[in-house]
């Protein structure tokens, strides 16, 4: 696939992303991944101190699937909308096949009363690889400079 | 600087407990901004043992971390000859927050305002200036170094768990703790620890009631539905609640596999608790991995005011809570693993902080519970919560988990602390 092409796909990748956790369709944001994919939501305090404790690890999609069933049916968090901002995403080759994508990401969360807050600021730094026709997420690596989280992280970033 | 109770210290706002033995708080124990102000000063600067850091966080001569105990910011660090020193991260001059990293290396602590320059040991060691230029300006000829330091406060540190006192009239750190604190710490660090990262949450609500659902049993595996439907901890299971003698800690303690499946499954669903038939994809993550020789897999240990110890399984933690006036706090957890753990173990581990934190899977529920009885009770201040899970009158340790008499410990040693007892108050 030529560059320009790959960009295409990655800025597809990200709008189908955000679309789908905003809209609340979280088994279809699973479609987005790799079987082998890995999703981590790191503070950023941690990763500069070179610390690996993440407020969210899943390696593989079956974790990240236990993640999103155990959101369905065991916990219980705060009723809200999530809303994401996300800048252009920079697309370059990975060494080792793929591509890298990142970008950064803001998330406003609304409560059912009407009342927003930007509830998460921080960057993408991403890993993406075709898989048949379809670019997807082999690696989801979210750096949260709101590690202080408000309240509470239940949806993903 | 003492910090005493005299005549001139403000009077406690006056609280009608209606019951002695705490089975009863009024709401605006939770709300009340002037309650507030003196628990910084009764509690938190009093007679008590704050939880300050981990030794492994500050490991060599330098190492600083700056913290919050109650409200008032602290610095931690360990000086040249290795000992450790905590004192209130505010400069003796005007008063500006002297180290402003979190964290880091130093030789001395500087104030970017006038360059007034502590020692490790928190005691003023440079002031510019200070006989001024040229025969003119300077302080004062009269002006004591030795009477200008940061104010310090009194460390001790069991089993490398660091506490601090602002009063220096205190009963030693393991008298505090008592026989059965001790002992749980003993159990969490025999071996050195590692450090594996922070995790941070900022709750909209009152501390104390976060004080109180760490005492709380009964809500374990009715708000945590992870916790029933995956089988991590269920009240069917041998566990308890275990005080100090006077009921200001509190460990809570169960154990994997002491229950029986069809008992276990009849009766939640009598009271029609979630049962489903969910199962995990990758069980892997909820396996408890034996490692205390004691089969408890699960332990909530409170320690008055400000330390939770946490033991999840494998997931192991300290939180620390901090106050941000009366209606936010937040909880610092430094999640740990110990140096001789294999590669495995600490895969393990990383994969169980998935139980913990603002997105723990056992664990996110309690701010929104926090939340909402903060919001729902914020106009109500003659009402009351009422706490007599496991009976009322005599605040004692028991060995089930239907209840939530530490959380009336709790209450009895803050009211004790205050000043605020009722009559006949039962401690």
């Amino acid at each position: 696939m030529s560059a320009a092409s790959i960009a295409e796909a990655a800025a597809e990748l990200m709008d189908e992303y955000v679309e789908r956790i905003d809209s609340d369709r979280l088994e279809e944001w699973l479609d987005l991944f790799t079987e082998d994919a890995s999703y981590q939501v790191l503070p950023r305090e941690n990763l500069e101190q070179g610390l690996p404790a993440s407020l969210m690890l899943c390696t593989g999609k079956k974790m990240l699937r236990d993640r999103i069933v155990s959101l369905r049916n065991a916990n219980l968090y705060n009723p809200h909308y999530d809303r994401h901002l996300v800048s252009g995403a920079r697309v370059r080759p990975d060494p080792d096949g793929g591509w890298q994508l990142s970008a950064n990401y803001a998330v406003y969360q609304t409560t059912h009363e009407g009342q927003s807050r930007l509830f998460s600021v921080g960057a993408y730094r991403d890993q993406v690889r075709m898989e048949g026709a379809r670019l997807l997420f082999s690696k989801k690596l979210v750096i949260v400079d709101t590690f202080a989280v408000p309240s509470m992280l239940a949806t993903p970033l | 600087m003492e910090q005493k109770l005299t005549a001139d210290s403000p009077a406690a706002p006056e609280v009608r407990w209606p019951r002695p033995d705490y089975s009863r708080v009024p709401y605006r124990l939770y709300h009340d901004r002037a309650l507030y102000e003196l628990e910084q000063e009764r509690i938190f600067k009093g007679p008590v043992w704050n939880y300050v850091a981990l030794e492994a966080e500050i490991p060599n001569p330098g190492d600083f971390r700056t913290r919050t105990l109650g409200e008032t910011p602290v610095i931690v660090n360990r000086a040249q000859d290795g000992s450790i020193h905590a004192m209130v991260n505010r400069c003796a001059h005007r008063g500006a927050l002297v180290r402003r990293e979190t964290r880091g290396n130093a030789k001395d602590h500087t104030c970017i305002y006038h360059k007034w320059c502590y020692g490790l040991d928190g005691g003023l060691i440079g002031v510019p200036f200070r006989r001024g230029l040229r025969g003119q300006g300077g302080m004062a000829p009269d002006f004591d170094t030795a009477e200008h330091g940061l104010q310090r406060l009194r460390v001790e540190s069991y089993r490398g768990v660091i506490f601090a006192s602002f009063r220096r009239e205190l009963e030693p750190l393991a008298d505090y703790l008592g026989p059965v604190f001790t002992r749980h710490i003993d159990r969490l660090f025999a071996k050195p620890i590692r450090i594996l990262g922070y995790q941070r949450q900022r709750i909209m609500g009152n501390w104390k009631q976060y004080a109180e659902n760490t005492r709380d049993t009964y809500h374990g595996s009715l708000l945590h539905e992870f916790q029933s439907t995956f089988g991590l901890s269920r009240v069917t299971q041998t566990g308890g609640v275990t005080m100090d003698a006077r009921h200001r800690h509190n460990l809570a303690w169960s154990k994997l596999g002491t229950d029986d499946e069809a008992e276990f499954s009849a009766l939640y669903k009598d009271n029609k608790v979630h049962d489903s038939k969910l199962r995990l994809e990758e069980p892997s993550m909820v396996k408890f991995h034996r490692e205390f020789g004691d089969g408890t897999s699960l332990a909530i240990c409170s320690i008055f005011p400000n330390l939770t110890l946490l033991q999840i399984s494998n997931s192991l933690g300290a939180r620390q809570l901090r106050t941000f006036g009366p209606d936010e706090f937040e909880l610092v957890f430094t999640l740990f693993g110990y140096e001789g753990d294999s590669e495995e173990m600490t895969r393990h581990r990383l994969a169980q902080a998935n139980f913990v934190g603002p997105a723990g899977l056992v664990s996110m529920e309690d701010g929104e519970a926090i939340e909402i009885t903060h919001r729902a009770s914020a106009g109500e201040r003659e009402a009351c919560s009422v706490i007599e899970m496991g009976g009322g009158g005599e605040i004692q340790s028991l060995e089930h988990r239907v209840n939530d008499v530490p959380v009336r410990g709790f209450w009895s040693y803050y009211a004790e602390l205050m000043g605020i007892e009722p009559e006949g108050a039962v401690r």
